[in-house]
């Protein structure tokens, strides 16, 4: 939405700029500071899901142990109480998948609606959105569970996939985008063209969006990955857990009086569902770049 | 990435992006699915709550409109209180310090003084995409003394200094869980307000002598501000809802983090362990309204300086 704004800001002050900043040692150090805050509790966890169980008592935290045991740890895991973590794995496919792909097409679609037509009820439309944006998401989950029990639907996939396809601030992003990047004038010779709205919507502006339904996407599968207090309150039956409650059940197994603790399970688990979320992150990132920067070579 | 920019969307040119008129319903086309959702999913529970919130079950009776009587009863609840006053504390030492590192990393990866200036931006933004409860397990491992860092620091130290869990510490390891997981994010919310600065501004700021900091005072912290108002706005908003990092941590620090730690906990654990739903629903309510109030005050006085 800032493309226009933004057309090489660096490139141009390397040519005008009398002071082109040099490159700063001190302040490389002091950001690799915060690298290491960033970093060293991923280093943590990924150096202890190479450990046995016994290995995590014995040996300090940031080095090795006496064997390399990531494999079997991997193989534990996904083999663990009939291979419960690869349903979980699944589960949380599907809440991303269906949620978060839900939630960007709903999003986009009202975005694009709210910024290019107006129609009546629109304002209202606008205001209660926008109001949804400052009411937290969580202040709605005990709620919205009381009322799905009377409907039934808790303990459902569904009870997890509906909430999960509202995204107030998805909607606003797009709404943004879509004023700054979808000319009127393209739709006005569309309709001129004979085309109805949707078509135009589906084989023009949708590749004007682009960028910004990636955008919404990332954040979209983000929450609903990470997503812990909705279905640990909706959910019952650990064959419908995401990876976020059941991970947390596993590590709950420790503490009591039938105490079994799998730690390393639990570790590696982490690990193994940290490692999709991070790809599609580092994906998605280069998507943006190429999509959001065109024509800056700023990075 | 550079979307999450507040938009500076005049009335004027809205109305100029609609300036045709169009059949008159066809917006609802496209508007109408998310809609729809919205009612079920948002304003039907939100709803169901405020009637949940004017009854009780009582013992004698049955459920009964009890009008006001919840809300009388959660503002003299020392319990719902103590949990108020702590989310507040929190909110008042873990954001500032959070959104000032947030904007210090901006700014130094901005400044175009760093070397591999991507590849931080990527690795400090990266723990946003963990989810918290790996985040909180992680980082629960590492405070335990069972095999945690802190256990081995403690050890080289020969002493128990470190004690992550312990009652007077427990909102400060919370804070740090939740620093780790927001700084990258709210660092590229900075970076790509940063980002649309035109290259004019800087080059007559140029002309003009500035330097260094004046650049940073008097141009980069000014067109950074929407973004500081949208990050405290959804900072306050995850300080007032804290729950994952309480609720994950409780197993290990049990006498610490009671059911009641959190506002958010309290209605959870009225819910699922007392079956207090009125009353839950009545708690969930206060805190929403408490929370959108004050999002709405920030945004009024953010906005209110950039006018001026």
């Amino acid at each position: 939405m800032v493309r226009s704004r933004t057309i090489n800001p660096r490139v141009r002050r390397r040519a005008f700029s009398v002071t082109r900043p040099p490159k700063s040692t001190a302040l490389t150090l002091v950001m690799i500071l915060f690298l290491f805050y960033a970093l060293v509790p991923l280093v943590w966890l990924f150096i202890n899901a190479t450990k046995t169980q016994g290995d995590l008592f014995s040996s300090f935290g940031l080095a090795f142990g006496s064997s390399f045991a990531l494999w079997d740890n991997v193989v534990a895991t996904f083999t663990y109480d009939d291979g419960i973590y690869l349903r979980w794995l699944g589960n949380t496919l599907l809440y991303v998948v269906v949620g978060a792909g839900g939630a960007t097409l709903l999003a986009t679609l009202a975005g694009y609606g709210l910024a290019k037509f107006r129609f009546p009820g629109r304002s209202a439309y606008f205001a209660v959105v926008l109001g949804a944006v400052a009411v937290p998401g969580t202040a709605l989950a005990v709620p919205t569970f009381l009322l799905f029990s009377q409907l039934g639907l808790t303990n459902t996939p569904w009870s997890i996939i509906i909430p999960s396809l509202i995204s107030p601030f998805g909607l606003y992003l797009i709404w943004v985008y879509t004023i700054d990047s979808v000319p009127t004038e393209l739709l006005e010779a569309a309709r001129l063209d004979g085309a109805t709205e949707m078509r135009t919507f589906f084989t023009v502006s949708i590749r004007l969006l682009t960028p910004g339904i990636v955008t919404v996407a990332l954040f979209t599968i983000v929450a609903t990955w990470n997503n812990y207090f909705l279905p640990l309150i909706m959910l019952s039956d650990p064959q419908w857990f995401p990876l976020t409650v059941g991970l947390n059940q596993w590590s709950s197994q420790a503490a009591g009086v039938a105490a079994e603790p799998i730690f390393n399970l639990v570790i590696t688990g982490s690990l193994v569902a940290i490692v999709p979320i991070i790809a599609v992150f580092l994906f998605l990132q280069r998507f943006w770049q190429s999509g959001l920067s065109a024509g800056s070579v700023k990075q | 990435m550079t979307t999450l920019t507040p938009p500076r969307v005049t009335p004027a040119r809205v109305t100029q992006e609609i300036r045709t008129p169009k059949r008159r319903w066809t917006g609802w086309q496209f508007t109408w699915p998310f809609a729809a959702v919205f009612v079920v999913a948002f304003i039907a529970p939100l709803l169901y709550a405020l009637w949940l919130s004017l009854f009780q079950n009582q013992l004698v009776g049955g459920n009964a409109f009890v009008g006001l009587d919840n809300y009388v009863l959660a503002f003299n609840d020392p319990a719902f209180w103590a949990g108020f006053g702590r989310v507040f504390l929190f909110l008042l030492v873990q954001v500032p310090i959070m959104l000032l590192l947030a904007l210090a990393a901006a700014l130094a990866i901005d400044s175009a003084r760093l070397y591999a200036t991507g590849f931080f931006r990527i690795v400090i933004f990266l723990p946003y995409a963990v989810p918290a409860v790996v985040a909180v397990l992680m980082w629960g491992f590492i405070y335990g003394d069972n095999f945690g860092l802190t256990a081995s620091i403690n050890d080289w130290l020969g002493s128990d200094v470190l004690a992550p869990f312990a009652p007077q510490w427990m909102l400060v390891s919370i804070g740090n869980i939740v620093t780790w997981e927001f700084v990258g994010y709210n660092m590229v919310i900075f970076y790509s307000a940063l980002k649309t600065i035109p290259t004019d501004l800087y080059e007559a700021a140029e002309i003009d002598g500035a330097r260094g900091w004046q650049v940073i005072k008097a141009i980069k912290l000014p067109a950074a501000r929407g973004a500081i108002v949208i990050a405290t706005i959804f900072s306050i908003i995850g300080s007032f809802q804290l729950f994952n990092e309480p609720n994950v941590l409780q197993p290990l620090a049990n006498n610490v983090i009671t059911s009641s730690y959190t506002p958010n906990m309290y209605a959870y654990s009225l819910s699922f362990a007392g079956q207090q739903y009125n009353y839950s629903a009545t708690v969930a309510i206060i805190m929403g309204v408490i929370t959108a109030a004050i999002a709405y005050v920030v945004q009024l006085r953010g906005s209110r300086k950039e006018d001026r």
